[in-house]
């Protein structure tokens, strides 16, 4: 049976949310092509047996543990080449990485380094089952298209995925629990590049990644004045303020709210577009939301082909009506 | 100190059409420009050249028509402009691209700092930049916000990461990929663009670059675009207008009920 490697985030000693989203997929495609799935955990210290138990839950038949010093954190050269060595030894049909700022580096050096092909920010994995050409879909040219993507005659073929593209699996995986220890000798870690200084940033503070409802402006709301609404509403509710790249290029908010190809990727439970037309790259970002809110003045605007309910009418007052109403629900 | 800008040119509009029919891009009426987020790492290198004895050499791939987007560096203040353009080139994917760039930057190396953009406006994959210095075998550092020190020793520079910020200090030669954060791009003078039109920007083809068949264009390519669509459509939409605005109202409120901020007093 191939193998497909998870390629596993690591914030601290937890394991992020997106490796097991990447391994809910693999096991997707495990069904119509069998693959044993393997997920690789480099570390400076070996995996918590809570850990361990959750990616083998999460979907994992294997995990391959590479521990030592230089993995604390991401670091191009030990991450690379440690990575390579793994690949070849055990010959990979799929490497699957989640496309954060760590494996959208790594990714391309090993890429680079296996001389094989790589897809950056899938939001579609299929697989062939004959061939088992992986069919990597992306958004190109600007996210107006979308582009599927084979690596036919090279193995692996790579792909990353952004977060909260794909879901963990719902129920826990049967998994065999095979623990791989995988020796990293020195020459894979040797770089002359070091981390001086981490200064993490504070945690409390909800990121638009991890919102469950995002509330999302654009430029149909006309000033930033009229972004009021939004951000009181978003407060009754406990709710994230989002935005489309045109407000955050006329900074009315900063870009850690931008929401599309150039922003973040998100997937709430519910998403609210207010006056966002729905340019093709800000679709990109927020098509996989559970239930999707637009409203917008021209009933023709894209963005109502991507909604459950749309709304026809000024966003500002349709706000504004709707906090009220709220406030009173809340009063009550 | 050698220094050398990757860079990329992209139509000069995110507006890009498509031809409904086709699935193709409607290119005509559509400029190049060099891509914005290159225009940062091409800033970063001026910088540097401004504090010392240094020259910066910028290097694309690309069709003919890609020289008047090169040549715009040279307006900006870069000392030579090179564009890897040979029809064996078409067709290539990052890793045919990086390949090219790398051999470039070997034959005419050493350079000691290679600076890219975080990724291009059209393509958006960025991983052009850790291919090549992978390639090149030279510790590779993205998301670069700043460039805190530059000697001798080395580069220290500030990643910014999800979880927080880094500080690292890298030995030369490095590749560094910068954020839009690093710095404001400067505007081509008046100077500079007299300058930029007398000045030559070297075409290279494989004659020089010497690459393996294998190893170029579409053949050295290892990915195949198989398919293009636009995207879909996967929901049906219930809309509310006019008079039954009031409604609608009402079901954005029900769904968002349950997350109301509960008063515990």
């Amino acid at each position: 049976m191939s193998d497909l490697l998870v390629i596993a985030e690591r914030r601290g000693n937890e394991i992020h949310s997106s490796t097991f989203e990447l391994l809910g997929k693999a096991r997707e495609l495990s069904i119509k092509r069998p693959l044993t799935v393997s997920v690789v955990v480099l570390s400076d210290k070996p995996v918590e047996e809570e850990s361990a138990y959750a990616l083998f839950s999460g979907g994992a038949d294997r995990i391959i543990l590479a521990v030592d010093r230089s993995f604390s954190r991401f670091n191009f050269e030990p991450y690379t080449k440690t990575l390579a060595s793994i690949v070849r030894e055990f010959a990979p049909e799929i490497v699957l990485a989640p496309a954060t700022t760590s494996g959208r580096t790594y990714m391309p050096g090993l890429a680079a380094l296996l001389k094989t092909g790589l897809t950056a920010d899938c939001t579609g994995l299929d697989i062939e089952e004959e061939t088992g050409n992986l069919l990597q879909t992306r958004p190109a040219i600007g996210g107006n298209i979308m582009a599927t993507i084979k690596t036919p005659n090279h193995r692996p073929q790579m792909a990353t995925v952004r977060p909260k593209t794909f879901s963990a699996l719902k129920e826990a995986y049967e998994s065999k629990s095979e623990l791989v220890n995988f020796e990293v000798t020195p020459d894979l870690t040797q770089t002359e590049a070091k981390l001086i200084e981490f200064h993490p940033i504070g945690a409390g503070q909800k990121g638009v990644q991890d919102a469950e409802v995002i509330i999302a402006g654009g430029m149909g709301l006309r000033k930033v004045e009229n972004m009021e609404p939004i951000f009181r509403l978003s407060k009754m509710i406990n709710g994230t303020v989002g935005a489309s790249r045109k407000i955050v290029d006329s900074k009315w908010i900063g870009h850690e709210a931008q929401v599309g190809l150039s922003g973040h990727t998100v997937k709430p439970k519910i998403y609210i577009a207010a006056g966002i037309s729905g340019a093709v790259q800000h679709i990109a970002g927020m098509q996989t939301a559970e239930f999707i809110v637009a409203i917008n003045r021209d009933r023709n605007a894209a963005i109502f082909n991507f909604a459950d309910i749309g709304l026809v009418g000024d966003a500002v007052e349709i706000l504004n009506e709707l906090a009220k109403s709220l406030e009173s629900e809340v009063k009550r | 100190m050698k220094i050398l800008v990757l860079l990329k040119q992209v139509p000069d509009s995110d507006e890009v059409k498509l031809n409904p029919e086709t699935g193709t891009m409607i290119r005509e009426g559509v400029g190049t420009v060099i891509n914005p987020l290159d225009l940062h790492a091409l800033e970063t290198a001026l910088r540097i050249k401004e504090t010392g004895d240094h020259s910066v050499t910028v290097v694309s791939m690309g069709p003919p028509a890609a020289e008047e987007a090169v040549r715009e560096a040279i307006a900006m203040g870069a000392d030579r402009a090179v564009l890897l353009t040979d029809r064996k080139f078409a067709g290539a994917d990052t890793w045919a691209t990086s390949m090219a760039l790398a051999r470039f930057a070997e034959k005419e190396g050493p350079f000691d700092l290679i600076l890219a953009g975080e990724k291009a406006t059209d393509g958006e994959t960025g991983q052009v930049g850790p291919e090549t210095g992978a390639m090149l075998g030279i510790p590779v550092a993205t998301y670069v916000s700043r460039i805190a020190e530059l000697d001798e020793s080395g580069i220290t520079i500030e990643r910014e990461v999800e979880d927080g910020k880094e500080i690292w200090k890298l030995p030369l030669p490095s590749l560094v990929s910068v954020t839009k954060d690093v710095n404001e791009p400067r505007l081509p003078t008046l100077n500079g663009k007299k300058l930029a039109r007398n000045a030559s920007v070297e075409r290279i083809g494989n004659d020089f670059l010497e690459l393996d068949p294998s190893e170029i264009g579409l053949k050295g390519s290892p990915t195949r675009v198989v398919r293009i669509g636009t995207p879909k459509l996967s929901r049906k939409v219930e809309m509310y207008e006019g008079s039954s605005i009031r409604d609608g109202i009402d079901e954005i409120k029900k769904r968002l009920a349950p997350y109301l901020e509960v008063n515990h007093e």
